[in-house]
């Protein structure tokens, strides 16, 4: 073992919780450019309303969008405060992140809320199935990454979390920023290109 | 030859060293808020673009490059892949490479109708 890192060397001279955290990620691309892919096959072929047309409110998504794009800043910051050994701004940054992830999430809950108020529902139409199923699991991607990081600040609140452990933060923030792409992804194809 | 004694002679760092050397080149707090700022500058663009009259194709395009760029910035700066091991590249590019294969099988599968 490595003198005062808790590291163990590694046959790839890599630590192996990062491997295996990019790893996953790698898997999710598959598993969210399915959902993309499912979504862009069946676009224009529902043969009942309502349609995107009818529902999209893009100044409202642009508003989400907008504030997960920060959350990954604030994400970074919290990282980089870290390795920095400040524990006090860690937590400011955590918290933060975990709130812009918060008011994503309301917005997504509000959103859906809407649409089902104005006929959408996952069985309507092939829209209905494709953009709930895609946007729901996002959703749900982003909730686990909102408890990962209360997590990580209840832990740093304890004490847990000090210079050396940056790495359970930077694994943390992978994932947030993975959930940000995807959604910078879904944010073009689903929201702004529509077809005419 | 292990992968981590081939590191050894290029002289990449292994684990032991590897947080203190990659904290030392990650961005500084500054940088990141920057790039922040180029981030929300482009999604505001892409909205933009969307309320302005423009021909389908050459909007698709422009969104898709635009993107393109903000998917970039964020893998490579936040999630640290342009400081970080090639192996973390590659176990990412190849998910994203056969996620957009499965999807290119299935476009020429209902025969290139996308829209």
């Amino acid at each position: 073992m490595a003198v005062g890192t808790g590291h163990l060397e590694t046959s790839t001279g890599l630590d192996n919780r990062k491997l295996l955290m990019w790893l996953f990620l790698g898997s999710e691309c598959l598993f969210f450019g399915s959902f993309i892919a499912a979504y862009l096959l069946y676009r224009g072929r529902s043969t009942v309303g309502p349609y995107p047309e009818d529902l999209v409110d893009i100044p409202f998504t642009s508003v989400s969008a907008f504030v997960l794009l920060m959350s990954s800043v604030s994400m970074v910051l919290a990282l980089a405060a870290i390795q920095r050994g400040n524990v006090r701004n860690l937590q400011i940054w955590l918290v933060t992140t975990a709130i812009l992830g918060l008011a994503f999430i309301g917005g997504q809950a509000y959103e859906f809320t809407e649409f089902y108020h104005e006929g959408l529902r996952i069985d309507t139409n092939l829209y209905g199935t494709t953009f709930f199923v895609l946007t729901g699991f996002h959703g749900a991607h982003v909730t686990i990454g909102v408890l990962i990081l209360l997590s990580l600040f209840t832990w740093s609140l304890r004490g847990g979390i000090q210079q050396k452990d940056s790495l359970n933060v930077e694994l943390a923030g992978l994932y947030w920023h993975f959930v940000d792409i995807v959604w910078i992804v879904i944010f073009t194809l689903v929201y702004l290109v529509q077809p005419q | 030859m292990t992968l981590a004694d081939y590191r050894r002679r290029r002289g990449e760092p292994l684990v032991a060293e590897e947080h203190e050397v990659h904290a030392e080149h990650h961005p500084s707090a500054l940088e990141y808020l920057q790039i922040g700022g180029i981030l929300a500058v482009i999604t505001a663009v892409e909205v933009g673009l969307y309320y302005i009259e423009l021909d389908f194709t050459l909007l698709v395009v422009l969104l898709m490059v635009l993107s393109l760029a903000k998917f970039s910035m964020v893998v490579a700066w936040f999630m640290h892949l342009k400081f970080d091991s090639r192996l973390f590249t590659i176990a990412f590019v190849t998910g994203l490479v056969t996620a957009m294969s499965i999807f290119a099988a299935a476009l020429a599968t209902l025969h290139g109708q996308l829209v």
